[in-house]
């Protein structure tokens, strides 16, 4: 009896299903977190059922960290969220497997020509575009402005940025008695090293003809790990503690004037204007350049239909009205990072120099679509070779010619696996 | 033989270090949750916060329903842990009373059972409960969590049971107690600090399980403190923590009233699980 009664009150706390004939409702899991972003996305949402009652969206707010398997269990069930919000380099599996929408037929010609081709790239698999670009971050240099004032270095722009060599000799310049030019962040080495590698050519991963893509650490892969070993090990110019730390880690650091620099993403600028003391004064820089100049790599944050969703055009119109030009934009100053949408890039709101928004804003044009997230058995490489690879390389514990050799011999043993 | 006072002295300093390092994460989120951010980010952080604020419980009640999602976690919870009560005293009983084959076989199972990790089950687990139309509900949680710490729950009350010596089963049937009326008045008073300590367990599984909670519940109103935790934390494992810490600090609160409040038939259960008779 105490069984059933209290499954009985269990079950009436929750919550029913769709009614009949009813308006058609829409699950939206939106993975946005921090407290401005959360109210943006919200009030649009809170806009779109006033303007629309015959499509009912309901916000359901998930989290970055368990994102993959939620998705995964969810769509194996046929139980996944409608509207889906999510980052380019974990569409590949979903979208090879079925359980994406393809949007190139429902989406409209309006945002499809608001966003840059370059951006597109991101979320196309094969014949199909599986998800919308629609916020991005570079990695920037977040600069102590008294520190490199007072050391008298040239100020880098976007429009004459540093190259990784003036970079180097720069932070050799600022270094001594127990302070650092620049701390390096590097617990995911391999995104980091990828996505800044570009600037310099790195290409890494080649696709041959027949397809099948091999790893080649060449001449421009070498630039950015060289750069980040030579600093940790030769120059004393970065610390190697802060190596295996997260952005976050470095902070503290920053502030008390022990790094002079530390590269992070660029809506890090949210945490340092909270947490930076009184009287701290910061600046965003762009990252060093290289051959391709101030190329980067990114993962866009997407919004994707699931395949199950019965409602595919009306969650197509959900999307459309959330990335408007004006809606982009609240987005984007909610989660501090970049739209990707050419009119809402051009907002003056993001233009202004307060929080380094136009230094971020001049740096959109070079973002590119991260190497490697359509690479078949790319998350394999990444944890089994490249992380601890790199991690040793960075080090100082291994040479870059072993770093060459594991990252190729070892690597395309295991790409080899998934591409026979 | 009497212990010397330097080696008591060091039996306490020892235990003194232990406590100090169990009680750590707690003291250290107790402080955090009271710092503002400026101080957060400090390179030399300290126990007591320079400006203690509120202002993290305002943020974290502000922006999540963290007092639904309690009562969400607690209807779980205290479900599981009663229900798994229910189910796995009478079949201990069973099993440490009588060492037939299928109570061999059942105890092996139990412990094999253990050897599932979540991934692996949670997959059939959602279909199942789709086809039983218990997805996106507490009740199907509860049937999880149950499902979920009963093995163990199983496990702790078979050795709570065979601690009770059969003699006085037998004493009692000798005076002439029915079966019913042994179980009741003589079996089930031993066996309550086991069962409290069995039902703190299954409550404290339940209260802290986060996974399930987030594949199996899909409506904002049904999700569970664990996951409403989580909404605190952003990508590259970057966090709101000032706020963070404060919802966390009051989620681990229920465990440690229902702890206080059984802790003397806890540790007298614990005791007699552990000597055996």
């Amino acid at each position: 009896m105490a069984v059933a009664a209290l499954l009985l009150l269990l079950a009436g706390c929750s919550s029913g299903g769709q009614k009949e004939g009813g308006p058609v409702t829409l699950r939206f899991q939106s993975l946005a977190w921090q407290q401005e972003s959360v109210a943006a996305n919200k009030e649009l949402v809170r806009e779109w059922n006033a303007a629309h009652p015959d499509v009912r969206v309901e916000y359901v707010q998930g989290n970055w960290d368990s994102v993959h398997d939620q998705l995964l269990t969810s769509f194996e069930g046929g139980e996944a969220p409608d509207v889906i919000h999510d980052a380019s380099d974990d569409l590949a599996d979903f979208a090879y497997g079925g359980d994406l929408a393809d949007l190139s037929g429902l989406l409209p010609a309006r945002l499809k020509a608001d966003i840059p081709q370059r951006s597109w790239q991101a979320t196309t698999f094969g014949k199909g575009v599986y998800g919308v670009p629609f916020l991005q971050e570079p990695r920037v240099l977040m600069a102590n402005s008294v520190w490199l004032r007072k050391a008298g270095v040239r100020i880098p722009t976007p429009e004459h940025p540093w190259s990784w060599a003036e970079f180097r000799k720069i932070t050799a310049r600022l270094s001594g008695d127990g302070r650092y030019g620049v701390a390096w962040p590097l617990k995911e080495p391999v995104s980091v090293t990828l996505n800044l590698g570009l600037s310099a050519g790195g290409t890494l991963f080649q696709r041959g003809s027949d397809g099948k893509v091999s790893v080649r650490f060449r001449a421009g892969d070498a630039v950015v790990p060289r750069t980040v070993h030579d600093q940790v090990a030769r120059d004393r110019s970065a610390p190697a503690s802060t190596l295996g730390s997260g952005g976050s880690d470095t902070l503290p650091g920053f502030f008390a004037g022990r790094y002079a620099m530390v590269p992070l993403g660029f809506s890090y600028r949210q945490q340092i204007e909270q947490q930076a003391p009184k009287g701290f004064q910061w600046e965003v820089l762009p990252a060093p350049a290289g051959a391709d100049g101030l190329t980067q790599g990114v993962s866009p944050q997407t919004l994707s239909i699931a395949e199950d969703c019965p409602h595919k055009k009306e969650a197509a119109r959900f999307i459309d009205f959330l990335l408007r030009p004006q809606n982009m934009v609240r987005l984007a100053l909610g989660d501090w990072m970049l739209p990707t949408g050419t009119e809402a890039l051009a907002d003056p709101a993001l233009h202004t120099t307060d929080r380094g928004w136009a230094t971020g804003t001049a740096l959109a044009a070079r973002l590119r679509p991260a190497p490697a997230q359509s690479v078949r058995g790319y998350p394999e490489w990444k944890d089994k070779i490249a992380t601890p690879a790199l991690q040793e390389y960075y080090s100082g514990a291994i040479g870059l010619a072993d770093l060459r050799k594991r990252l190729e011999k070892d690597g395309n043993l295991v790409l080899a696996r998934y591409q026979r | 033989m009497r212990t010397r006072p330097a080696a008591r002295a060091g039996q306490y300093a020892a235990l003194l270090a232990y406590l100090i390092f169990l009680a750590f994460p707690f003291l250290w989120l107790l402080s955090t949750a009271f710092k503002p951010p400026r101080e957060l980010g400090s390179l030399h952080p300290t126990w007591i916060p320079h400006r203690p604020t509120l202002a993290n419980f305002r943020q974290a009640f502000d922006e999540q329903p963290l007092l639904h999602a309690a009562l969400n976690s607690l209807l779980a919870a205290l479900g599981a842990a009663v229900i798994a009560v229910l189910i796995a005293t009478p079949m201990a009983y069973v099993m440490a009373r009588h060492r037939t084959w299928p109570a061999r076989a059942a105890s092996g199972w139990v412990v094999v059972s253990q050897a599932f990790p979540f991934v692996l089950v949670i997959i059939p687990l959602f279909l199942v409960l789709k086809r039983l139309r218990l997805i996106d509900s507490l009740a199907g949680l509860t049937l999880v969590y149950v499902v979920w710490s009963l093995p163990f729950a199983l496990w702790m009350l078979v050795g709570y049971v065979r601690a009770v010596p059969v003699e006085l089963e037998e004493a009692a049937a000798v005076d002439g107690a029915g079966r019913l009326r042994t179980l009741v008045s003589v079996t089930a008073p031993l066996l309550a600090p086991g069962i409290a300590a069995t039902a703190l367990f299954a409550f404290v599984t339940a209260w802290n399980e986060f996974f399930f909670a987030l594949v199996l519940l899909k409506s904002p109103g049904n999700q569970t403190l664990p996951v409403v935790l989580t909404h605190f934390i952003g990508a590259e494992g970057v966090a709101d923590l000032g706020p963070l810490a404060a919802a966390a600090f009051l989620a681990t609160l229920p465990s440690l009233v229902v702890f206080a409040l059984l802790q003397r038939r806890i540790t007298g259960g614990l005791i007699a699980g552990a000597v055996k008779s």
